[in-house]
């Protein structure tokens, strides 16, 4: 009986082992923000396999303060990159891509049609939190509207979501009249949701950089890997997706 | 004294395992961070509208469970109909639905494009984004938490008992609530713990269904989720809340319903 029990561990040990093993093929984890997702999906790495992780930046740079290694990191902005890179916890980080916000609306009976109805009575509106990326640059947007315009605006705001996921998500079950989310997000998310354009001088500064992450096991494959979305395959998927060069 | 066997000694290894890694979690939430930075990152507006928000909705919530779910469960439990086995399974199926499913489902039925959603929106009632919509996520997936066992409460009152009160004349509304009720009293309080304790740790569905806006629909596990990316401590500090009032609606309940531990 006990000999059974002993060989059925020895199996079990010996199977889990053999996982070990085959999994050590090189593999990239990649954390990244959210509105890269319909780029990087389609962005075929040659020299490993990669697996993605989408969240807000936010979330994912807290995720590697707690101790997360994910081999890199790529945020939709410049300041969380900078910051980890600041702490240690990852190398200088590269400008990827630019992008632009723009104001989103269903494409079938749109209630709003520019930044002035977003004060409108009975208009409903999701924006990002304010610690994730796409919720900052719409504070941004937002705080430069005239002061009665600007109030008006914030009391309409119903939901203050993660990431751009959750926005599109509100948007295109109707929960939301409009939202703030990059032109990339409103253009993969396009026979539903219509991107509005903004003046340009209310329009904040968007670009995406990207850092190996401090303590990688592979620095050159994930060094590779940066480069490659620079200039490279995943460069092409980046501007198919409407990515701008930063 | 006799040796314990073999697959005693497993047992047992497999018993430590098990409480290791279900407390190792937990206890971590209270040293990771000094206990008074813990209470210091309290003291935040957003974060006590979010406990006051969360205790609102799952106490509301638990209300609807109780006074819809008791008679529902009584019925499961004590007649014989077509259709029975079916509708068990369906107020089951909550407990194995992922939240996320549940909350385009919630959205898919009650927001506002929506089959019914569409019809409540021209009455002029909304769900989605309201903290009647958090009301709504919670009951849906904490119902099942206290049908089951009040359904298996009632199930296990003696018959007998049942059957003296109805031939000593008392209507079925009496048999429910003098003697169903009282002899179930264990598993109704265990069940209602379970689903409230459920209610306050709902995260996906309230998040697809009712969104986050801070003293509307941001309950406290949203608002630890908003947190995390800014600010850890806090996040520590409101999972460490939360956790604490779960641990008490427990030990509440297995306080003043003793038997229900000599029941199972």
């Amino acid at each position: 009986m006990r000999a059974r029990a002993l060989m059925l561990a020895l199996t079990l040990s010996a199977g889990l082992s053999a996982c070990g093993e085959s999994s050590r093929e090189a593999v990239l984890d990649v954390s990244a923000a959210t509105s890269l997702k319909p780029a990087l999906d389609h962005a075929r790495f040659q020299h490993a396999r990669v697996r993605l992780s989408f969240a807000g930046s936010d979330v994912l740079a807290a995720q590697i303060r707690a101790g997360a290694r994910p081999d890199v990191y790529i945020a939709a902005n410049s300041e969380l990159p900078r910051a980890l890179a600041r702490e240690g916890l990852v190398q200088t980080p590269v400008p990827l891509a630019r992008n632009e916000l723009v104001l989103a609306v269903p494409r079938d009976g749109a209630r709003v049609a520019g930044l002035a109805d977003l004060g409108r009575d009975g208009v409903r509106i999701a924006i990002g939190a304010r610690s994730v990326p796409v919720g900052a640059y719409a504070d941004s947007v937002i705080d430069q509207l005239d002061a009665g315009l600007r109030r008006r605006v914030l009391a309409n705001v119903r939901s203050r979501e993660p990431d751009v996921a959750g926005i599109i998500g509100k948007l295109a079950h109707g929960a939301v009249d409009a939202g703030f989310v990059y032109r990339t997000d409103a253009r993969a998310a396009s026979p539903r949701i219509r991107a509005i354009s903004f003046a340009a001088r209310l329009q904040p500064r968007v670009v995406y950089e990207a850092a190996v992450v401090t303590g990688t096991d592979q620095p050159r494959a994930a060094r590779a890997y940066v480069g490659d979305l620079v200039r490279g395959r995943g460069a092409q998927a980046l501007r198919a997706s409407g990515f701008r060069p930063p | 004294m006799t040796r314990p066997s073999a697959f005693t000694l497993v047992s047992m290894a497999a018993l430590m395992l098990t409480l290791t890694f279900l407390a190792l979690p937990i206890v971590a939430i209270f040293t990771d961070v000094a206990p008074r930075d813990l209470i210091a990152s309290l003291d935040d507006p957003a974060a006590l509208d979010a406990l006051r928000l969360s205790l609102l909705t799952s106490g509301l919530a638990l209300s609807i469970i109780v006074l819809v779910g008791t008679p529902a469960a009584w019925l499961l439990a004590t007649r014989r109909f077509r259709g029975r086995a079916l509708a068990t399974t369906l107020v089951e199926l909550p407990l194995v639905v992922p939240p996320a499913a549940a909350g385009i489902g919630l959205l898919a039925a009650f927001g506002p494009l929506g089959v019914v959603g569409s019809q409540l929106d021209a009455a002029g009632i909304r769900l989605v984004l309201e903290t009647a919509g958090v009301v709504a996520a919670l009951t849906f997936v904490a119902s099942p938490f206290y049908l089951r066992q009040a359904q298996a409460g009632f199930a296990a009152v003696d018959p007998r008992l049942l059957d003296a009160s109805r031939t000593l004349g008392a209507s079925e509304l009496m048999t429910f609530l003098r003697v169903g009720v009282p002899a179930s009293r264990a598993a109704l309080s265990a069940g209602a713990a379970l689903a409230w304790g459920r209610a306050l740790g709902e995260f996906g569905a309230t998040l697809l269904f009712a969104g986050s806006l801070r003293g509307v629909t941001q309950t406290a596990p949203l608002a630890i989720y908003e947190r995390f990316g800014t600010d850890f401590t806090g996040a520590l500090a409101l999972s460490a809340v939360l956790v604490l009032l779960a641990a008490t609606i427990l030990v509440a309940v297995r306080l003043a319903t003793p038997e229900a531990d000599a029941e199972r």
